[in-house]
């Protein structure tokens, strides 16, 4: 495991170690400044995604995470640094690059669902939007239910289903036009540990049948080792890589790996980072 | 994931006794039950007070009342006269205060530099400014549907203007991250989510059409129902008075219901309507 520097003393490099780099985040710095202040809410993080790995986000409430995926999105522009997906720069000035969105899918925290449309509508919109015909975005949306489970609701209102199912429905939503990356903002933070753990599995096993890029944010340190290929750890105020640990278990994982020493010392380890930083903290 | 543990797909269960009786059976009590209670306080209070038949008739007097004035030469077309007033200014009201809703809750600017003007334009009693009215647009129709329009435009054009801006971020960001265009970004997403504010301005706006075009007629002019309860309160005629007022509370009835009614044709997926869904069908 590549300890690192403690936050402060230089920055840590978060590319991937592979030198094959699919999504690359240049030297962003993100300031958010508003009538009465001014906060820096990520300070020159570099970090890169090689394709088909998996990276998790995490960190205390408030170090940046969901700037840093909002920035990778394209639904905010950093202050300074640069991003570019496959190659190909997000921004021209303040346009976004439209071939390189289309490649970008995104789960919120909350579904984010129309709760005017069904199941099968919202799952569609984005091939609508596109253009697809009624069949076409109907049967891929029959598709994707059966994939996240939903198969038989695909006429019911985003109100009828539990929250998990929301927040597969929006899973299935971002995956419809199968997009080369997923963007997920700790999408299963307010599910129970049971439906946690089935999800975990799912999006493992359904990343591993797409060939998907992933970044991925939560507050679950267990969750993030568990899915993971790299762990990036955050630090607040500002917001930087603290860390960047590997996870390098054998795929498939299986809910078993999660009492494995190896696992549990990973995550140990993780946590004892997470708390020095609070200590700091004030 | 094992299915066995979701709900039945759209599946609804069939309703205990007691759920039965509280959401589908219970207007169909209690309306009546209400209806017996205020008749019968009615005539208590009659019987109590020894109260004047030309300060307050019986109930059954006014029923037959009712009749007559329904029978009347001339009833039909007072109706029609309120009727049309009341549902072309509203017509007015909704056109205008939705457009100008949607405008000023875009663009912030204006709608500060303009709402200075907004609120004291709410702030006016605009029942006072009826006579203004009527000196200027005559005694006719066309002073009592201005007075109808500008005292529906308010609740709508606020309610619109509100809808605009409650479009949820989270679900603005769905859609600039498919990369949605200004049209598909307004037909997915903006139409649907401020058409329930638009309902809500409309429920509270039928109110005050109706509100507008009695007082308008009130105060001028020779048609309607509110002319007709000058003609009533004229002659003394308490019995034709209270008869036209029942007569007025149910017109008001039928066209906030069938607000509610497009309400639900229109929203089917929105918390308001499937609120009354559960309490009345
Ligand atoms: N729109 C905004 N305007 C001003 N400041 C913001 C804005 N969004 C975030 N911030 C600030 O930036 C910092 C990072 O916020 P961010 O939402 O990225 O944190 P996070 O790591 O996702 O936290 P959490 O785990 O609680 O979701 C916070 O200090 C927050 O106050
Ligand atoms: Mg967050």
């Amino acid at each position: 495991m590549r300890e690192t520097a403690a936050a402060g003393q230089g920055v840590v490099d978060g590319r991937a170690p592979s030198g094959d780099h699919f999504i690359e985040a240049d030297r962003i710095t993100m300031r958010y400044t508003t009538r009465r202040s001014s906060t820096l809410a990520l300070d020159n993080v570099t970090l890169s995604v090689a394709p088909k790995e998996f990276v998790a986000l995490v960190g205390q409430s408030g170090c940046g995470k969901t700037t840093m995926l909002r920035i990778l999105a394209g639904l905010i522009r950093p202050t300074e640094g640069t991003i570019r997906i496959g190659g190909q720069h997000l921004w021209h000035g303040s346009r976004r690059d439209e071939q390189t969105l289309r490649m970008l899918g995104l789960v919120f925290q909350d579904a984010n669902l129309f709760p005017w449309y069904t199941v099968e509508d919202n799952i569609g919109l984005p091939l609508r939007l596109r253009g697809a015909s009624k069949r076409e975005w109907r049967t891929r949306a029959g598709e994707l239910s059966e994939l996240v489970q939903l198969a038989g609701f695909e006429r019911s209102y985003p109100r009828e289903l539990s929250g998990g199912m929301r927040q597969r429905v929006a899973i299935a939503r971002a995956m419809s036009y199968n997009p080369e990356i997923l963007l997920m903002d700790e999408p299963f933070g307010a599910l129970d540990a049971l439906t946690r753990d089935r999800m975990n599995l799912e999006l493992q096993s359904i990343t591993a049948a797409t060939g998907a890029t992933v970044a991925f944010v939560t507050h679950s340190i267990t969750e993030a080792v568990f899915l993971a290929d790299r762990v990036v750890l955050l630090t607040p105020r500002p917001g930087r890589i603290r860390s960047i640990t590997p996870a390098k278990f054998e795929r498939p994982r299986t809910l078993e790996l999660q009492s494995d020493p190896a696992f549990q010392d990973t995550v140990r380890e993780l946590r004892r980072q997470l708390y020095e930083d609070e200590g700091q903290d004030r | 994931m094992s299915s066995e543990s979701q709900p039945a797909p759209r599946g609804k269960g069939r309703a205990s006794g007691a759920e039965l009786l509280r959401g589908k059976l219970l207007p169909w009590i209690s309306t009546p039950v209400l209806l017996v209670l205020v008749v019968a306080v009615w005539k208590l209070v009659i019987a109590a007070f020894d109260i004047s038949p030309y300060v307050l008739p019986q109930p059954e007097e006014v029923v037959g009342g009712m009749v007559e004035v329904v029978q009347s030469q001339g009833f039909m077309g007072h109706l029609w006269v309120t009727l049309t007033e009341t549902l072309i200014g509203f017509a007015i009201a909704l056109v205008l205060g939705v457009g100008m809703g949607a405008v000023l809750g875009r663009i912030l600017w204006l709608e500060r530099a303009l709402r200075p003007l907004i609120v004291a334009s709410q702030v006016v009693p605009k029942v006072a400014l009826v006579p203004l009215f009527i000196v200027w647009f005559g005694f006719g129709m066309t002073s009592k549907i201005v007075i109808v329009a500008i005292l529906a435009f308010f609740p709508i054009m606020l309610n619109s203007l509100l809808g605009v801006r409650s479009v949820e971020p989270g679900q603005r960001d769905v859609m600039r991250s498919l990369n949605a265009g200004r049209w598909a970004t307004f037909w997915r997403l903006e139409y649907h989510s401020t058409l329930p504010y638009v309902f809500a301005g409309m429920e509270i706006g039928i109110v005050f059409a109706i509100i507008g075009a009695v007082v308008g007629e009130y105060l001028g002019g020779n048609q309607g129902l509110g002319y007709l309860i000058v003609v009533s309160l004229n002659a003394l005629n308490a019995q034709q008075l209270f008869a036209v007022i029942v007569i007025l509370t149910l017109l008001g009835f039928a066209l906030f219901l069938a607000v509610v009614a497009l309400k639900r044709l229109f929203i089917p997926w929105h918390e308001s309507v499937i609120g009354v869904d559960e309490s009345t069908t």
